[in-house]
Order: structure tokens, then C-alpha cells, then sequence
């Protein structure tokens, strides 16, 4: 993995009051993206308009596609041509940008998309918050695949995991999300951007061997092929069907089971690497309260008040929440005895939370269905209810 | 020296440019997209055009197969989407020269909106739409192409919607050159080609061709050389022709030619000059040297 420091050119150093939505579109510039293609869409066009008024001077693309199908496709293209592409939806353009978000799985395209949440289903609440797409993001492309699904809690943080983001996508080749919402989408906060030197970047894993010799999905020893643009000489071939190594077609079972192992092992065995939490006091608690995004910031809320009354309440905020952190929540089952998940849709990262305890421990959703947030004293109520 | 042995011998004129790893290809004899890919690698061949910058797309279905049997950077996309993914490839690298080849099912039935906005854009890339009147991949279902009273297998009583014109369409919504063949018109295609390699913009040729197995089958039309028969009888060369009348009949005449050629800034080109106009000298030109 060969790691570079960011252009100045398109990183906006300073001390800044600035909206989630314009946050991701200063990460991306920061982290070298030079290629937006995209559709608006509530709550998430602000992204959109902020890199169509920042690129020119920094030099790339942006285009506004006639639809999120059209968007996801070019970027996949934009990003053979050898740039870092992304684009930004909410829930209906999510639904569309499915069917290419498979084919960049399926070709190994590292590309980044934000998803700003809305509730649904359908149109449902353009403009209020929601974390109803958190197993879309996951399952939402037909076929057995991995992403990796990131949850910003602030503006600095749409910023910060904006160049993570890509960062990922970049080491492993595969789409990652940004999955925001309303919430953090709007919110002003204070967000610092700093100098260029101080931005770590990947590089693309290029290849560098004999041209004739390139085998465009040869995992290379760590697992990730490398990868060439168009028009450097290589005469590659790619596609959407289960392939071989050259990335021609094999339509068998045989291959079915590289492709699909490959796709899935290549974040699956690199989950410790991948994965980022934010846990404290955990050890010794008597209830872990889990939560990601702009729910977490309420939930810290109810466990101060908690453990004011004495209670022993471990806090976890997921940071990555694709791969899902099995591991260590599993590890906690054995000494916690409650789980409580709050989030804002009807019960979808507790069924990961109940996947990995296992029985081992009690969980508790507190679902919200959208259109707002958590009151802290619900989630403070369910803690108190959970320990008598 | 037996048959064989004779055939091993003799290349194929075009074997260069074939990934010739996978040949034998899927289509069916009689299929007029094979005609249609010589046709282009003839077009490259008089062209002398860099090989290592020229990109083919294809999405799904029969012609969505050329993309996999062409020795240059190829892409095998989503159904429909070929258009929007050769438009990423050129607008993050201009100096590609990228042609789209696919079907008619591919281009302007699922793919129709992605047509009309890249024609509409002038985006600089050149579509090669072969048409053969329905979905031939998935058993020669009705089609946004099927002309009005043919038989398809999803029309078993004969189709009764209007079918679309494709270079009506795709001149109204601005492409810079359009123009329609059949696959009897090897040399017209190849030429085609070759002025769509030389024009800056949006460039669409549209090529009828025989579905043999089940177009014809379906409709009684006969083998491969009686629909070429039809062809010749039936086509009529009308260079700049009013695409407005040249919508396509059942068994009816097929006006082909060149229909629109004309100069006109691209995607890129409004763009720089756009920001050149209204940003001044803190805009770099984008993708020129």
C-alpha cells in the first residue's frame, strides 16, 4: 500500500462553520476525488452544489447525471479512466444507484457514495432524518457481496471519514458508503481542515509488471488484485459476469465460488483492519448501550445520566458499521448482561447485535422510525428498566 | 493437408484484433453482429487510430458481447448503462477514444434515457447501436424497435405499440452525426465508422441486422440471406434524409444513409469554454495537454 500526501490544491485548510453535506464535498476534494457524477436529492444535494462550485478552480468533473442509474455507472467509468470518483444520494436515489453499485463490486471499482438518510419507505420524508438504509447498504445490491459502510457522527467527521473513505476503497478495492443522515447532513458545526502535509492518502493499487502479463482479477498476495486505467496499453477486459482472472466470462459453478469467496473474504478477512469503535467504559458494565451516527450523540446523553445514578453503563459508538464489529461485541456478550440499540428505524443493527451475543446476553431495541431523534430519556429509561 | 489442418492455417483477417482466447463466439449463424464487428475493426484498421486509447463499452444482451471479444480495453457493463459508463471513462480521460457497441434492447429500451442526455450533451463518444428488431438474448421478446405488427415472443398475437426511430430520436436530442445501414452495407458501415473515428461529439450508427433464430424464425422471414435479400431490395440510400420520415415498417422500405454531419462544440468544449468565460484565468482547461 503505497501512501501519498494530499494535493494542496484541493484541500481547503483552515478553521471552517460548515454543514455535513459541504463537509463530505471538502473530504472528498481533500482526499484527491476530482470526478462527481450525481442527481440531487433532499437532504443530500448540498454535497452536490458544493462540488460543483469548488471544482473548476481545482480542476476534475462534475456532471449532474438524468438519473442516480446513469450516476453510479459513470463513476464507475470515471474511475477505470483512472480518477477517485464518488457521488451523494438519499433513500429513493440509493435504491437506483443499487444495480451499479453490484457491478462496482463485481469489477473491484474503488468508488465512495454518501448516503444523507431520509425516512422511508419511498419518498417517504425527504427532509427529515432517518437511519432506515442501514441494511440496504449492506444487502441492497443483489448477490452475495461485502462493502464497507462508514457512520459519521458531526460535520468533522463527514470530513474526516470522507478521506477514510476513500482510503478503504482504494486498499480493497470495493465500493465504501458514507452513511449520514438529515441530521449531520444539516448540521453546521465547526470543522477544521488541515494542511495538505498532514493528509494521509492511498494510492491506487497500480500495477506495475509486463503488459502482456496482467491478469486483471489475480489476487495479488494480499488478496487485492492490481488494478491498470484504460488507454495505458493493456487491452483488459472487464465485466459484470463471474469472470476468470484475464476478467473473462466463466459461467460455472466453479468460478461462482472464487468470485463470490474472493468479493466476501477480501473484507471479511481484513474486518480487524477495517473496522473502527468508539467504546468506554465497557469492562465490568452491566448494560451496553450501542448506537452509530446522529443517534449517538443522544445515546451519550442517557448513559451520563446513567451512570450519575451509579449504574455501570459502557457506551460503543460504531464508527464502521459494514463489516459489522462481531467480534468484539461477541467478546462482551459473555460479561455484559444487557445490549441496548437505539436507532432510528425499526430494529436493523440490533438484529447484528442479537446475531453476535448470541443469546448470551439480553438485547433491547429502542427503535424511532424517523422524522426526528431518540428523546435521551427514553434511551435513559430503557438503562434503568434494564438493570432492576 | 486435411480440412483441419487447412483451416488452423488460414488466419482470419481480423484475427488481430480479436481476443482470439475466446473465440468460438456465441452468436448464431446467420446473426448479422459479427458482419457489424469486422465492419469496425475494418474502420480501425483504415483509420490508424492509437489502439492502446481506443475503449469499447457494451452493456447487455447479443451485441453486449462484442466488448469481450475486442483485444482493446473492453467493458462488459449493466443492462442499459453503457452510455453513462463510457461517459465516465471519457470526461476523467479525454484523450480515450471510446465507442459504445451494443444493442437496440441495450441502447434505447432500458438505456433510451442515458441516449437521448448523452446526445443532448454532445458528449464526444461514438455508439454503435446494432438493431435487430427485439431481445434476442433473453429469446426475442418485443422490443422498443420491433416494428408494428411483427410477432415476438412476448407479442405472440403481433405488436401493437409504435416502435421508436432511432436516428429521429437521437438527431432531435443533438447528436453531432448520425446514420443508419443494414448489415448488407459492409463498406457503408465501415465508413461510417471511420467518419465517426474523425467527428468531434456525439456520434450514433444505427445497424440493422439479422436475428436469424428468432426474429425471422418468428415472423417466416427465412435464413439469414433472404433477410440480406430483403435488405437489398428494400433499402434506399438517402443521404440527409428528413429523420422524421424514415420510421421503419414491417417487411418495409429501410432508408439508410447519412443523415446528420455537423460541427458543433462537445461536452468538454462548452465546459472549458464556459469557465474560461465566466471563471478567467484561475480555470485551468480540463483534459488538454
Amino acid at each position: 500500500m503505497k501512501k501519498v500526501k494530499a494535493d494542496p490544491k484541493g484541500v481547503l485548510t483552515g478553521s471552517h462553520y460548515l454543514d455535513g453535506d459541504f463537509a463530505i464535498a471538502e473530504g472528498a476534494l481533500a482526499a484527491g476525488c476530482r470526478f462527481f457524477a450525481g442527481y440531487p436529492i433532499t437532504p443530500s444535494t448540498e454535497t452536490a452544489e458544493r462540488f460543483s462550485e469548488r471544482i473548476p478552480k481545482v480542476g476534475g468533473i462534475f456532471i449532474q447525471m438524468e438519473d442516480e442509474l446513469a450516476s453510479m455507472a459513470t463513476l464507475i467509468g470515471a474511475v477505470w479512466g483512472g480518477q477517485k470518483a464518488m457521488s451523494v444520494t438519499s433513500g429513493p436515489g440509493f435504491s437506483l444507484m443499487m444495480e451499479n453499485i453490484g457491478l462496482a463490486v463485481m469489477m473491484e471499482v474503488p468508488v465512495v457514495l454518501a448516503n444523507v438518510q431520509r425516512g422511508g419507505p419511498s419518498t417517504g420524508l425527504p427532509t427529515l432524518t432517518a437511519q432506515q438504509d442501514i441494511m440496504q447498504a449492506r444487502w441492497g445490491s443483489h448477490g452475495d457481496y461485502e462493502i464497507i459502510a462508514i457512520c459519521p457522527d458531526s460535520p468533522q467527521e463527514c470530513f474526516d471519514l470522507t478521506i477514510e473513505a476513500f482510503n478503504l476503497s482504494e486498499i480493497y478495492r470495493v465500493p465504501t458508503l458514507i452513511m449520514t443522515d438529515e441530521c449531520i447532513g444539516h448540521m453546521h458545526e465547526k470543522v477544521v481542515i488541515p494542511p495538505a502535509k498532514e493528509i494521509e492518502l492511498v494510492e491506487r493499487k497500480w500495477y506495475q509488471g509486463p503488459k502482456d502479463q496482467y491478469l486483471p482479477y489475480k489476487p495479488d498476495k494480499d488478496g487485492i488484485p492490481f488494478m491498470v486505467k484504460a488507454g495505458d496499453g493493456y487491452r483488459f477486459h472487464t465485466t459484470g459476469l463471474t469472470h476468470d482472472y484475464r476478467g473473462y466470462p466463466e459461467i460455472n459453478a466453479e468460478w461462482q465460488d472464487q468470485n463470490v469467496r474472493h468479493l466476501v473474504d477480501k473484507i471479511k478477512n481484513n474486518a480487524d483492519k477495517i473496522i473502527k469503535i468508539e467504546e468506554d467504559e465497557t469492562d465490568n458494565a452491566e448494560v451496553v448501550v450501542i448506537s452509530f451516527g446522529i443517534t449517538s450523540r443522544i445515546a451519550i446523553k442517557a448513559v451520563q445520566e446513567a451512570r450519575k445514578t451509579g449504574i455501570k453503563v459502557g457506551n460503543i459508538r460504531l464508527i464502521t458499521i459494514w463489516p459489522f464489529p462481531e467480534k468484539r461485541i461477541g467478546e462482551l456478550a459473555g460479561k455484559t448482561k444487557v445490549f441496548i440499540v437505539p436507532e432510528i428505524n425499526y430494529g436493523q443493527i440490533v438484529l447484528e447485535v442479537e446475531r453476535c451475543v448470541a443469546g448470551k446476553a439480553h438485547v433491547i431495541s429502542i427503535p424511532h422510525l424517523g422524522g426526528g431523534v431518540h428523546n435521551p430519556d427514553d434511551i435513559f429509561n430503557t438503562i434503568k428498566e434494564a438493570v432492576k | 493437408m486435411n480440412n483441419e489442418e487447412q483451416f488452423e492455417k488460414v488466419k482470419n483477417p481480423i484475427e488481430d484484433f480479436l481476443r482470439m482466447d475466446r473465440i468460438p463466439h456465441i452468436w448464431c449463424s446467420g446473426c448479422g453482429i459479427g458482419t457489424v464487428v469486422t465492419s469496425f475493426v475494418e474502420a480501425i484498421k483504415k483509420s490508424k487510430i492509437d489502439l492502446d486509447k481506443l475503449v469499447v463499452v457494451s452493456g447487455i444482451g447479443c451485441t453486449g458481447r462484442v466488448s469481450g471479444y475486442l483485444k482493446l480495453d473492453s467493458f462488459h457493463t449493466t443492462h442499459g448503462r453503457a452510455i453513462p459508463f463510457a461517459t465516465g471513462l471519457k470526461l476523467s480521460n479525454p484523450e480515450l477514444k471510446v465507442v459504445v457497441f451494443s444493442g437496440d434492447g441495450d441502447i434505447a429500451g432500458i438505456g433510451g434515457n442515458h441516449l437521448i442526455h448523452a446526445a443532448r450533451r454532445n458528449i464526444d463518444i461514438m455508439v454503435i447501436c446494432v438493431n435487430n428488431f427485439n431481445y434476442a438474448m433473453t429469446g426475442g421478446q418485443v422490443a422498443a424497435t420491433t416494428p408494428t405488427g411483427a410477432n415476438a415472443s412476448t407479442a405472440p398475437y403481433g405488436n401493437y405499440e409504435y416502435s421508436f426511430s432511432l436516428p429521429y430520436i437521437v438527431e432531435a436530442a443533438g447528436a453531432s452525426y448520425v446514420a443508419r445501414w443494414t448489415a448488407l452495407h459492409l463498406r457503408r458501415v465501415t465508413k461510417s465508422i471511420q467518419e465517426a473515428f474523425k467527428k468531434r461529439g456525439f456520434s450514433f450508427i444505427e445497424v440493422i441486422t439479422p436475428c436469424v433464430t428468432l426474429y425471422a424464425r418468428r415472423n417466416r422471414l427465412g435464413q439469414g440471406l433472404n433477410l440480406l435479400k430483403y435488405y437489398y431490395d428494400n433499402s434506399d440510400i438517402q443521404h440527409g434524409a428528413n429523420t422524421k420520415e424514415i420510421d421503419i415498417k414491417f417487411q418495409g422500405k429501410l432508408i439508410v444513409g447519412k443523415f446528420v454531419d455537423k460541427e458543433k462544440p462537445t461536452y468538454l468544449d462548452c465546459m472549458n469554454e464556459h469557465f474560461s468565460k465566466v471563471i478567467g484565468d484561475r480555470y485551468q482547461l480540463y483534459g488538454r495537454r
